[in-house]
């Protein structure tokens, strides 16, 4: 799961880690009160799940509240476009306003599970404030790697990496101060991504994470109590949010063939097939292993609800899974909800003849398939047709 | 002869008394394997289907002489379980459990890291061997014996595969779903290096899917080290950077990890490559029947 940066600073600063002194805005009138609180020049930082907001127009330097309130104004409810969010943009919704710092020099570090080496892996760089691919492809050189072992990322260990790093004296050690901190905090909340980025030395010798992204492991919850406050819904696809809610794994796409699978495998390779058949897949979507008449039905309502959808594409291969189960699950899903949409059908596996009967005996006009290929250039037709 | 389970397998289920843990194992004994027992921490003592539960990995190896074991416990127990079955000596762990914590995986394969234990996993459908053996969820009926190994990131997908070989009377040898985690036990890497030295294997398909660089090192073993032929698949060219595909270990981020640099890099390294899923079997039949 993705937070806010403002989420991410107070995670970091639970741990020891300086972040400017800063408060979350939901109007224009909070955004003033929070300037004229912090006092002197503040930042108006548009709060979304997406990075480059600097290039979207998202962030604003101004002199002091009311130019606060009015640089609010011009942010919150608007669409922001930057490079990650896509042409569509993201609609603001709350703000971070933070004193202004003064800036003497920009670090990168960022903490991720890597995935080549089985371990935590700390990467640094005096190149801060860019975007790290990019780095990474231009000067590889400027960008440092520590990988951390069991036993936790070590002080002399972090010194190492601040000193390759150019830092001298007491930014130095500010500096790996960070790094351990951050690795500590990766540990405690359970991450899969720690990037503070940039990480500036201010102009009186301060190391402070001036932007800091996290991402919490979905899969670890269970130990977090606090993580779930931490979603913002706003961010999220409705559709999306509803299908986890029922055991379904749906990501939402922009064609016009909405996909049923099972299996998150065969759920790719069913978009990919669509494609080489010359058609665009409306989404993923995970049925599971078990696919009950539930989720099945839940799947088609959420297919159905995507206006964008002409044709259904139903790729299923039985293995623990009866398709004559299935089969009868998918009629009743299509009996209860009215289904007028072409609906192409691919069965395989366990029971399949049995499966195929149970829909030719049903009086609805599915089209039948009996391989992939034969399936994907069927739908691609009726949603055309 | 096949690899990592035969009929010499032992196999304990870690999880036996559970819903899945006692459909799969009933499913594996119906297709033959031995299946000698179940772990359940304070249900030792009992028994479940028939078959004895004990309380800890090492009770259940020194009564029953078990050599591997597969894993059906949810995933907040779901590592220790696996460190359990490694300190009792088990020489194959296969774990199917999907969600376990990254972190706890990360602690998990430290810990195996040079032990003697291999695993399998986790969030994978398991080993089956065909004629012969089979831990995990992979459907035994779709299996025909034969000289062809499978190792997949995704479980439906292997099914696929094996299916569109039977049907072509293709059989297999063993098949191997390694998961779709972004830590994981055995990869690609190491179960080529198992076929390579498999007397009992021609042939392999080899199904990956977006994220990571499994493929890509799988690529170079295959061009310096692997002497068989390979046909391969990777899903998700049409997959969007940044989302995870359903499995936590299908991301495009950073730009790594798309499905068209691992084609590439598979096909550089002389794997013959289909663009779709459905041309699996027939493109293996080609290189066999050649």
């Amino acid at each position: 799961m993705k937070i806010h940066e403002y989420q991410a600073k107070a995670l970091l600063a639970r741990f020891g880690i300086p972040v400017p002194r800063g408060e979350v805005a939901f109007t224009p009138d909070e955004a003033r009160a929070a300037a004229g609180r912090l006092g002197g020049r503040v930042v108006v930082k548009a709060q979304i799940h997406a990075g480059g907001r600097g290039k979207g127009g998202g962030v604003r330097v101004v002199a002091g509240p009311d130019e606060a309130a009015q640089a609010a104004g011009g942010m919150l409810g608007s669409l922001l476009v930057t490079p990650q969010t896509g042409p569509a943009g993201r609609t603001v919704g709350r703000l971070l306003i933070e004193e202004a710092l003064d800036i003497a020099s920009e670090l990168y570090l960022g903490l991720l599970i890597d995935r080549e080496s089985e371990r935590l892996a700390v990467i640094a760089s005096a190149a801060g404030g860019m975007e790290i691919e990019e780095v990474a492809v231009a000067t590889p050189d400027r960008i440092h790697r520590q990988a951390v072992s069991g036993s936790g990322l070590q002080a002399f260990q972090a010194r190492e990496l601040a000193f390759r790093l150019g830092l001298t004296g007491s930014v130095a050690l500010k500096a790996a101060g960070v790094m351990v901190a951050a690795e500590r905090a990766f540990r405690d909340l359970d991450a899969s991504l720690v990037e503070i980025n940039p990480l500036v030395v201010t102009g009186d010798g301060a190391v402070q994470a001036l932007d800091a992204k996290v991402t919490l492991d979905d899969s670890a919850y269970f130990r977090h109590a606090g993580h779930a406050e931490l979603r913002d819904p706003a961010e999220e696809d409705p559709l999306e949010v509803e299908a986890s809610q029922h055991g379904l794994n749906y990501i939402r796409l922009d064609g016009t063939i909405g996909c049923m699978v099972n299996g998150a495998g065969l759920a790719m390779a069913t978009m990919d097939i669509i494609k080489l058949a010359g058609g665009e897949p409306a989404n993923f979507l995970d049925v599971g292993g078990g696919a009950s008449a539930g989720q099945i039905r839940q799947a088609f309502r959420m297919l159905l609800s995507d206006s964008r959808v002409k044709a259904v594409l139903i790729n299923i291969f039985g293995g623990i899974l009866r398709c004559d189960v299935l089969a009868e699950g998918v009629i009743a899903a299509v009996r209860e909800l009215d289904v007028r949409l072409p609906v192409v059908v691919r069965l395989e596996g366990t029971n399949v003849e049995e499966g195929r009967a149970v829909l030719l005996g049903s009086g609805f006009d599915f089209t039948t398939a009996g391989t992939m290929d034969e399936a994907a250039t069927h739908a691609v037709a009726l949603a055309a047709g | 002869m096949a690899v990592l389970i035969d009929r010499h397998t032992r196999l304990l289920v870690q999880g036996l008394t559970g819903r899945e843990g006692a459909f799969h194992a009933r499913q594996a004994a119906a297709f033959g394997t031995t299946v000698v027992g179940g772990v359940t921490p304070g249900k030792g003592g009992t028994s479940h289907d028939g078959w004895p539960v004990f309380d800890t990995v090492g009770d259940a190896v020194r009564e029953t002489g078990a050599n591997a074991s597969v894993i059906f416990v949810p995933p907040r127990a779901a590592g220790d379980a696996i460190l359990e079955a490694a300190d009792a000596g088990l020489a194959l762990v296969v774990c199917i459990t999907e969600g376990i914590p990254t972190l706890d995986m990360l602690h998990v394969v430290q810990q195996l890291d040079g032990g003697g234990t291999r695993l399998v996993g986790p969030n994978c459908p398991g080993v089956l061997t065909a004629g012969q053996a089979k831990a995990g969820i992979i459907p035994g009926h779709i299996s025909r014996e034969g000289r062809i190994g499978i190792i997949s990131r995704s479980g439906t997908l292997t099914y696929e595969a094996m299916h569109q070989l039977t049907r072509l009377g293709l059989g297999q040898s063993t098949c191997i779903g390694i998961g779709g985690d972004p830590l994981i036990g055995t990869t690609f890497v190491d179960a080529l290096g198992l076929f390579e030295a498999d007397a009992d294997t021609d042939a392999v398909v080899l199904i990956g899917e977006i994220g990571g660089s499994a493929e890509e090192e799988a690529a170079a073993f295959i061009r310096q080290r692997f002497s068989k032929p390979v046909v391969g698949f990777v899903a998700g060219l049409t997959a969007p950077p940044g989302r995870r595909m359903g499995h936590a270990g299908a991301i495009i981020s950073g730009g790594r990890g798309a499905a068209a640099d691992k084609m590439t890099a598979l096909e550089g390294a002389g794997v013959r490559v289909v663009r779709s899923p459905a041309d699996i079997g027939s493109a293996v039949a080609g290189i066999i029947r050649a």
